[in-house]
């Protein structure tokens, strides 16, 4: 409803949000196409057909077990969206309400949560996930595990900020008066005030998670096989690379098309619901 | 200004006191045991229990983080499990391949993308200045990895420009070496450059639109003149904010880029470490980079502050 009537108010559609919006909208398709139809299976190895160029029959070709590319790519985009997206879930389910608590009740337990985002903050987020996996062992749970832990101080230091520029606005004060206790406030007034920047925020972390996803499979640490990851096709393709190079494009291609189309979306939603940005930027 | 950055050294230095317990309780649940694992599944359990003596796994868990954060605050990080040679000489050896590919790429990264985001800046608006926001948009999204494997494809496969990976070490000579580090330097640069050009077009935009650069104008500066003189300099601050910010991310992005090029760097020492279950290596390679990170935190604060005399100020 947000998004319609801020599009209804500006008219037109930024290019930026077209883009984004319509690749997007393509790669979920696609993912969720996947589910009920593929190509070939994606995990069936036909000896025969290995190391095959793009044709009509194999449109990204095969890789060295016979496997169709254009089917795993398919399979790969819902491994790699699912695992963002639930990361950004969990950013933002524990992160959010992290960040209203403490711009509401200030003291001590601002005092701890920022501390904590600072702690976080300390450790490179790759290293972090890289230290998470290593631990709880590779596997897609464990890499939204890794990847969700860093997006918590990112959704609670954005919340508790705009939050607490919020709290001395007079609609926030007459809700006060109202009689009206601290967490009320936070989820009737300041939440849906401050949804449009987590919503921007989330497009630039779930983009972040595909780059996230992909490096950690990438050195064996994310999606485990027989489940098709783009990060680990790309980690199989490279012995192959000098006899077919095709094994590396097609992922590779697939995670910079997914990953600018979030970006663009963010950039074009932010135009959107906030116009003052649209010129500096 | 010196209350505010004892505080601020207070506070990081509590950050990294924090970030070794973190580290040390994360490490210590991790399953299998060191010992088990250099002994081989054969292993008699007498020398298994003599090992986990020697190596210090037998005591309790808080006696070993407080030996630990002693010979820490020593210099020492312990001896590797699998290589059997101090942790800290391990890191410094690695350090010589990851530390040069990371300042190289952050060099790399300016270069390119000071120019380029002036030149955007200059032209805001026009088709040129789309041109490279478009383009950073892509460089952003390029996976440094990926890049990696096409420059290998395209300048190592096919041309034969430069080798596949590997590293010859400084020792077969600096030329040698530089060579084996351009590759893995372009591809951690470009993710990095993007992010740059953005920022500094940005800063840039937004000084020009400041009173003392319309000032600059009216007296009759040349936009060139004024852009280059006034709202440059300004506009460099949160570029070098940024760039200090990132330079961790870039230590930890070699992590990955050196994976591609076999490149021995402490990326390939900790993904070995974490295969070989050599925990005392990965706690050691990653209170390193925690270090780091804390450390480039607190100059670039530092920096920020001699270079803009309002924050200066206003902390005083």
């Amino acid at each position: 409803m947000m998004l319609l009537s801020a599009a209804r108010r500006t008219r037109r559609l930024s290019p930026s949000l077209l883009a984004g919006g319509t690749l997007t909208t393509l790669i979920v398709a696609a993912a969720i196409v996947s589910f009920v139809w593929t190509p070939y299976d994606a995990t069936l190895i036909v000896v025969e057909n290995r190391l095959l160029p793009p044709s009509l029959a194999h449109w990204f070709g095969t890789d060295h077990f016979g496997r169709d590319i254009f089917s795993m790519v398919l399979q790969g985009a819902r491994t790699s969206i699912a695992v963002a997206l639930v990361a950004v879930g969990v950013g933002l389910l524990i992160g959010v309400p992290l960040g209203l608590l403490a711009a509401a009740q200030r003291g001590l337990f601002d005092e701890i949560v920022m501390r904590t985002n600072d702690l976080v903050f300390a450790f490179p987020a790759l290293l972090l996930a890289i230290l998470i996996t290593a631990v709880a062992g590779p596997g897609a749970v464990n890499a939204i595990l890794a990847i969700g832990i860093f997006n918590i101080p990112v959704f609670s230091r954005l919340a508790r900020g705009s939050a607490l520029s919020l709290w001395t606005r007079d609609f926030v004060l007459a809700a006060r008066v109202a009689g009206k206790g601290a967490i009320r406030i936070s989820h009737e007034h300041i939440l849906p005030n401050i949804a449009s920047v987590l919503i921007v925020q989330g497009t630039i972390q779930f983009a972040l998670g595909i780059l996230a996803e992909a490096a950690l499979s990438y050195v064996g640490l994310g999606t485990q096989p027989p489940d098709p990851s783009w990060g680990r096709m790309l980690a199989e393709s490279q012995t192959f690379v000098a006899l077919a190079p095709w094994l590396a494009l097609a992922p590779g291609a697939a995670i910079v098309l997914t990953v600018l189309g979030l970006n663009l979306l963010g950039d074009g939603l932010r135009d959107l619901l906030d116009p003052k940005t649209r010129i500096e930027r | 200004m010196a209350r505010y950055l004892l505080q601020r050294a207070f506070s990081l230095g509590l950050t990294l006191l924090i970030a070794t317990l973190v580290i040390f309780v994360v490490l210590d649940i991790v399953p299998g045991d060191p010992a088990s694992f250099m002994m081989g599944l054969n292993a008699d359990p007498q020398t298994l229990a003599q090992l986990r003596h020697e190596l210090g796994l037998d005591l309790p868990a808080w006696q070993r983080y407080f030996i630990w954060l002693g010979s820490l605050a020593g210099g020492d990080l312990g001896i590797s499990y699998t290589y059997r040679v101090p942790v800290s000489e391990l890191i410094v050896e690695r350090l010589s391949v990851s530390l040069p590919l990371t300042l190289m790429a952050t060099a790399l990264s300016l270069v390119i993308a000071i120019p380029l985001g002036v030149f955007a800046a200059a032209r805001r608006g026009r088709f040129s200045d789309a041109a490279v926001v478009g383009a950073t948009q892509l460089g952003v999204a390029i996976p440094n990895f990926w890049f990696a494997l096409l420059l290998v494809f395209v300048f190592a496969t096919t041309l034969h420009w430069f080798s596949a990976g590997g590293f010859p070490g400084w020792d077969e000579g600096t030329g040698h070496a530089l060579q084996a580090l351009v590759l893995p330097t372009i591809a951690l640069a470009l993710p990095q450059a993007a992010i740059l050009t953005r920022v500094t077009r940005s800063a840039l935009i937004e000084t020009l639109g400041e009173d003392f650069v319309r000032t600059a104008r009216s007296k009759g500066l040349s936009e060139a003149r004024s852009l280059r003189r006034h709202a440059l300099r300004n506009a460099l601050i949160p570029v070098l904010t940024i760039l200090g910010l990132q330079f961790t991310f870039l230590l930890a992005g070699a992590i990955i880029v050196e994976n591609v090029f076999y490149l021995p760097g402490l990326g390939r020492l900790v993904l070995q470490a974490i295969t070989q279950r050599d925990l005392i290596v990965v706690q050691g390679v990653v209170i390193v980079l925690v270090a780091a990170a804390v450390t480039v935190t607190f100059l670039v604060e530092i920096a920020y502050m001699i270079a803009d005399p309002r924050v200066r100020v206003g902390r005083t």
